[in-house]
């Protein structure tokens, strides 16, 4: 039991619980749900990279959208051309948003808030320009498109959605444990001191710059596996997919899960999983014209992003820590306690 | 030799554009240390205005009016409703506030005016000048945008030295208790930066849409164009965002020229971070201490 209840045990109870959950889910699941699935897990994992950087470490991205895309172009890339197998790929994937990430947390490391939120946009704006530039290596307008996954002989049976988020799902179980992990690690309670006082932090012998590197090339790298298996479950990469518009729909995910929060990012990639589809059927519903309903989820994003940080700046799992902590108290429960 | 003149001509047209927009984020940064994130989208919404006030059959100065007038109570409401919130939270939450506004703006022109491309009237002659038997790069257009970022630009200088509501507002940014002290109503003076700042943007969206077309993100890149303008010359000197501004449009016109035009917003990446490696607080700005 000792195992069990040290973090790393109780994080990898969790893991294999949810692991099973989610396994019975896809199996109930219909191909377009299992589909669904695979985008939501593949938005959760770059959210939770951008929550880790923003919540934890007090450093804004805009740019994660620009950290996808480069995942997402390795992995349609190293598909088109080579024969690598598919975990390899997608490691390859993660490394090449972490080197990116990585030239950019250096650059970033000597700025703070609204500076550093200038430099990832024009990252944002400026990545996807790159692909009309060199057009024929990277497929220019039109992108490149990625082979689907297809399953191994032992379970040819499956359907290709299905095991699309299996993939997906074992991709954004071992992110989420090894981020939980590293969130209650020496460097997850660096990343706080450096977030909440950066002076304190270094005479406490945090090196603050390295320490805010460090968490650019994690969250990057979040971000570039996340890109990495959206590509495979999209089917194409290209520039328009990875616009300064899914930066924001990232962070906005990020926002309304609660910043910090890697629970927060399961809740951030619903929204952007279904607010399409939300916005679709409300715009028919209600019969709007084409340029009302073409920006709905757009003005959507904006008035959560602002109507969360004005009125409830820890968003949904702060809330229901809040509830649970209400009902706690009112039916005199012991509160064991448990870290954000 | 025509081919450096030319790209220097428009380097100073672009680069006066960027210099007003660069003033905005300056004027708004010195008063409430905020970057508006949203600025490019509230001069986009008012130079929408204005094509609406055209389509009903005004004249260019009436629809110019009309955006600056728009500009202003814009800049007021935003800064009363949203940002008064945020003021005193930590400054991340402003960011993401000023980016929500930015992409609900965008949406909201997307839904009202369309997500098509728009012409917008010049005004005066877009054919370039004729020196000898060529033309070169400088319209009378281009020579009425420089004019007109000039005169933002003085009447901005006269305003901040020479008059007591000036002085009000640089003593609510600089000392807002000692100003409050002294009976300065520094909750106006904020306000009134932010309708300011918002005035002059417009002013910019109706100078630089004749050249960009207008649609909803069309000002996205003139937006980070500025924001790098503005560092270049330190986020607090006006005078660093005219001179970050020309630069940013000289170089920009070089690499759009000489290499590609779609190189444009990496370069202005590359300048960034470059400039900010070197000097964080930019070329103008005097040393910034931090807090200890």
């Amino acid at each position: 039991m000792g195992f069990l209840r040290s973090t790393l045990g109780r994080h990898l109870l969790y893991t294999v619980v949810a692991a099973v959950l989610l396994w019975l889910l896809t199996l109930v699941f219909s191909d377009y749900n299992n589909f669904q699935l695979a985008t939501l897990g593949s938005y959760a994992i770059a959210i939770a990279g951008l929550s880790l950087l923003t919540g934890l470490n007090g450093q804004i991205s805009l740019g994660h959208g620009a950290f996808m895309m480069v995942g997402a172009y390795t992995t349609a890339l190293l598909g088109k051309h080579s024969h690598l197998p598919l975990a390899v790929v997608l490691i390859l994937s993660a490394v090449a948003a972490a080197a990116a990430g990585l030239i950019t947390g250096i650059g970033a490391a000597r700025l703070r808030g609204p500076y550093l939120a200038g430099v990832t946009l024009a990252l944002a704006v400026g990545l996807p320009e790159l692909t009309i530039k060199y057009a024929s290596a990277l497929g220019g307008e039109q992108g490149v498109a990625v082979n689907p996954p297809v399953p191994p002989g032992f379970i040819s049976q499956t359907s290709a959605n299905r095991y699309l988020a299996w993939i997906v799902i074992i991709c954004a179980l071992v992110t989420f444990l090894v981020l939980s992990n590293l969130i209650r690690s020496r460097f997850g309670r660096d990343f706080r001191a450096v977030r909440d006082d950066e002076i304190a932090a270094s005479l406490s012998g945090i090196n603050v710059a390295r320490n805010q590197v460090l968490a650019f090339v994690v969250s990057a790298a979040c971000a570039g596996l996340g890109g990495a298996v959206y590509a495979l479950a999209i089917g194409i990469v290209n520039p328009a997919g990875f616009s300064l518009v899914l930066s924001i729909a990232l962070l906005t995910g990020a926002v309304i899960g609660g910043l910090g929060s890697l629970a927060g990012a399961v809740w951030g990639g619903l929204l952007l999983v279904y607010l399409p589809r939300v916005s679709d059927s409300l715009s028919s519903h209600l019969s709007l014209s084409k340029a009302v309903s073409s920006n709905l989820s757009l003005a959507i994003y904006g008035v959560v992003l602002i109507a969360v940080m004005l009125s409830f700046p820890g968003g949904v799992q702060a809330g229901l820590r809040l509830a649970t902590g209400a009902v706690r108290r009112r039916f005199g429960g012991s509160r064991r306690p448990r870290g954000a | 030799m025509t081919r450096v003149l030319d790209y220097t001509l428009n380097g100073v047209t672009y680069g006066m554009i960027y210099a007003a927009v660069a003033m905005a984020l300056v004027l708004i940064w010195r008063a409430t240390r905020i970057v508006n994130f949203a600025q490019g989208a509230m001069a986009m919404l008012s130079t929408y205005v204005a094509v609406s006030v055209l389509e009903r059959g005004a004249n260019y100065w009436e629809a110019l009016l009309a955006a600056m007038a728009f500009g202003l109570v814009a800049g007021a409401v935003v800064e009363r409703g949203l940002i008064r919130p945020v003021e005193n939270k930590p400054p991340l939450n402003a960011v993401i506030v000023t980016l929500g506004l930015l992409i609900l703006i965008e949406a909201a022109a997307g839904m009202i005016w369309g997500d098509s491309f728009r012409a917008y009237p010049a005004h005066f002659s877009v054919v370039g000048l004729k020196v000898g038997r060529n033309h070169i790069a400088l319209s009378d257009f281009d020579l009425y945008v420089i004019g007109a970022v000039v005169v933002v630009m003085f009447a901005l200088l006269v305003l901040f030295r020479w008059t007591g509501i000036g002085l009000r507002m640089r003593a609510s940014a600089f000392e807002p208790e000692v100003a409050r002290l002294l009976g300065v109503r520094v909750g106006r003076m904020l306000t009134l930066g932010w309708a300011l700042a918002a005035v002059v943007g417009a002013i910019a969206g109706v100078l630089v849409a004749p050249k960009v077309f207008l649609e909803p993100n069309n000002m996205d890149n003139v937006l980070i164009y500025a924001f790098t303008a503005a560092i270049l010359g330190g986020l607090d000197s006006p005078v660093g965002a005219l001179v970050g501004g020309l630069g940013m449009g000289l170089a920009l016109s070089f690499v759009g020229g000489y290499l590609r035009s779609s190189l444009e917003t990496p370069g202005a990446f590359v300048i960034l971070i470059v400039i900010l490696m070197i000097r964080p607080t930019g070329i103008f700005s005097g040393a910034v201490p931090r807090r200890v």
